[in-house]
């Protein structure tokens, strides 16, 4: 999206999502690449009349969840059984096998901890959201209840998209 | 596709367009605040300035300022962590395990709940902190190199897992209702006119612009933060009740705890829920949006809870005399019948048959009801707690050692000042946040909104 500013695009605004589904499905049948879709709230099934990739995003949260297991495993063997083993109740901590029942719920929460943390901290970064940020939303409707689709501009891109029910069409 | 069965009650009340949904959440971040609402936040923030007080006076004299003595160790304070805790954990399964189990009723009521859930759980975590006397040096329960011998924390202990599951808890409930307050901020911001309050929310929103492929991401993020926030909140009051059930004190050393202690928390966090939202549709309007339905379903989960938990006294009690153990048995006995014997009928009382009115329709459909039983729901859950930790702990194996506890004013006045605070807080959240999750909310509105679905059917229900 970085040439965004560059390239001339068409924004056309419409009213409801079913119009703006069935529009995007239009005008990709015609050959029409849909740049981006603007919405108040997620469209089911909209990622893939888009033609989106399905996200990762699950996946990578996973990964910081076996990271978030692997430094429970670590600091606990360390700390109570490798630098300064101790007899607490009874536990035995001569190895960190015999004494992992203990730590079962540390190694649960940080395993929660990094894969939710790490995971937002992603989904944060891949979108482009901080304090402060910029509205990424050409129109402010756009969070309200319009709908916005952004084509490339070209031959015949207007007409199509009243064709599909915009009700407001402008070229930036 | 927005199609849902006639058999459904429409959960948004109303002939609404997404227009209206907008306008209707904006509205008390856009509009002065209600009387009422100065009335309620003037009575909060004196008693939470009463509780600053006696937390200060606390710190700055001791522990020795609590009723505190040799034999009861931990009472109001630890009474009143376990019960914020509690409080805070409906928050969670409204909007973790009621998505998971997509039921669209969580919509109208996630968003303050979560902020419910955050907001008592802060309460609960200044007792421990303020129980440690010295304050300053609470940053020792996390384990870092130090130069004390290379001192770390015990990973074996119990009160060390509650540190874990406690923080752990804290953020995550903090960043998931966050997430999902983006693109609710982002409203506000686009609709704002005032060029400070425009400001704020632009920095509240982090740029949220709504494009296909964030929402893509963003539905994901919601669903795993709720498949990973579903098991959290069920270790949080396990390990709570661990602090207990590993410990060997008669009345303490029970399998059970874990079990009964979160469904105890759900019992009085709905209590709470209820408490809160019913204040809130009166005040900011929002009846068509908390319908009675919504408080019907909240009450069937309440009598639920009430009725696990029943369960759970009778198989303590049950328990208590079928293992044969004496000083087991004594302790239930002491609890019935002791000295504290109105602590645990009013817990009884409270918890086991206040709930059960709620099988009667009428009853569970009537507000006033409703919100009359939430209120007892949530002593007598208070009144679970001290049951457990004050009546367990007064009488010793050494009877030359038994006492009794009375709270001094400062125990009553850090108590108090909680209460204030939570109010405060979530009185402040109403004003300044969407109270309602709107975007989730507009997804709905052509399924289960009222005008909507007659227009699906009209011929009439079927």
């Amino acid at each position: 999206m970085a040439h965004t500013e560059h390239t001339p695009v068409v924004r056309a605004l419409y009213l409801d999502d079913d119009v703006v589904l069935d529009a995007v499905k239009n005008l990709r049948g015609k050959g029409i690449k849909v740049k981006e879709v603007y919405s108040p709230f997620p469209i089911h099934g909209l990622d893939k009349a888009m033609g989106l990739k399905e996200t990762r995003i699950a996946m990578a949260a996973f990964m910081y969840g076996l990271i978030g297991l692997t430094v429970a495993i670590l600091i606990t063997s360390y700390m109570m059984n490798i630098d300064w083993p101790q007899n607490i109740g009874g536990k035995p901590s001569m190895t960190w096998g015999m004494n992992m029942p203990a730590f079962v719920p540390i190694m649960f929460e940080l395993t929660v901890f990094f894969a939710a943390h790490l995971m937002v901290w992603t989904f944060m970064i891949i979108n482009k959201l901080y304090p402060g940020a910029a509205p990424q939303n050409p129109d402010p409707r756009t969070t309200d209840h319009h709908f916005m689709i952004e084509v490339a501009a070209g031959e015949g891109v207007v007409d199509a998209l009243k064709e599909t029910g915009a009700i407001e069409i402008a070229e930036a | 596709m927005h199609y849902e069965s006639n058999v459904r009650e429409p959960l948004i009340l109303g002939d609404k367009s997404y227009k209206d949904i907008t306008v209707d959440v904006a509205r008390p971040v856009e509009t002065a605040a209600p009387k009422a609402w100065w009335i309620v936040f003037s009575i909060s923030l004196v008693m939470f300035l009463w509780g600053v007080g006696c937390i200060m006076y606390t710190i700055g004299t001791g522990i020795g300022v609590w009723g505190l003595n040799k034999t009861v160790g931990w009472a109001w304070d630890i009474t009143n962590f376990v019960w914020w805790v509690g409080i805070g954990h409906a928050g969670t399964l409204i909007s973790a395990v009621l998505l998971l189990f997509r039921q669209k009723w969580r919509m109208a009521i996630n968003r303050s709940a979560e902020a419910m859930t955050i907001f008592s759980v802060i309460q609960a975590g200044l007792f421990p902190l303020i129980h440690m006397g010295r304050i300053w040096m609470a940053y020792w329960v996390f384990p870092f190199p130090n130069q004390y011998g290379s001192l770390w924390v015990n990973f074996n202990s119990p009160l060390l897992w509650d540190v874990f599951a406690i923080s752990t808890y804290l953020t995550v409930s903090t960043v998931f209702w966050y997430t999902g307050l983006i693109p609710d901020f982002a409203m506000i911001r686009d609709r704002a006119i005032n060029p400070v309050q425009k400001h704020i929310y632009r920095i509240l929103s982090f740029g949220w612009g709504g494009k296909a492929k964030a929402w893509q991401r963003f539905e994901e993020v919601s669903l795993v933060l709720a498949g990973l926030a579903t098991p959290l909140v069920l270790s949080v009051h396990t390990i709570v009740s661990m602090d207990f059930a590993t410990s060997i004190i008669p009345g303490w050393h029970t399998t059970i705890f874990p079990p009964y202690f979160v469904a105890g928390a759900i019992f009085s966090g709905f209590a709470m829920v209820q408490t809160l939202l019913l204040i809130v549709r009166k005040i900011f309007k929002m009846e068509d949006y908390i319908t009675i339905q919504h408080i019907e379903m909240m009450n069937i989960v309440i009598m639920v809870t009430g009725s696990i938990v029943g369960v759970a006294y009778i198989t303590e009690l049950f328990i208590a005399w079928y293992s044969g153990v004496e000083y087991e048995q004594y302790a239930f006995l002491n609890r019935a019948t002791g000295p504290y014997w109105w602590a645990y009928w009013s817990m009884m009382t409270c918890n086991v048959f206040s709930p059960q009115f709620m099988w009667f329709k009428k009853l569970r459909t009537n507000l006033i009801f409703t919100f009359l039983i939430s209120i007892v729901v949530n002593i007598g859950m208070w009144f679970e707690r001290f049951v457990i930790i004050v009546t367990s702990l007064h009488r010793d194996y050494l009877p030359s050692s038994w006492s009794m506890f009375s709270p001094t004013f400062v125990d009553i006045g850090i108590f108090i000042g909680t209460i204030g605070f939570f109010f405060v807080l979530f009185l402040l959240y109403a004003r300044t946040f969407p109270v309602i999750a709107q975007a989730e909310l507009k997804t709905i509105l052509k399924s289960s909104g009222e005008s909507q679905k007659k227009h699906h059917d009209p011929h009439g229900a079927h």
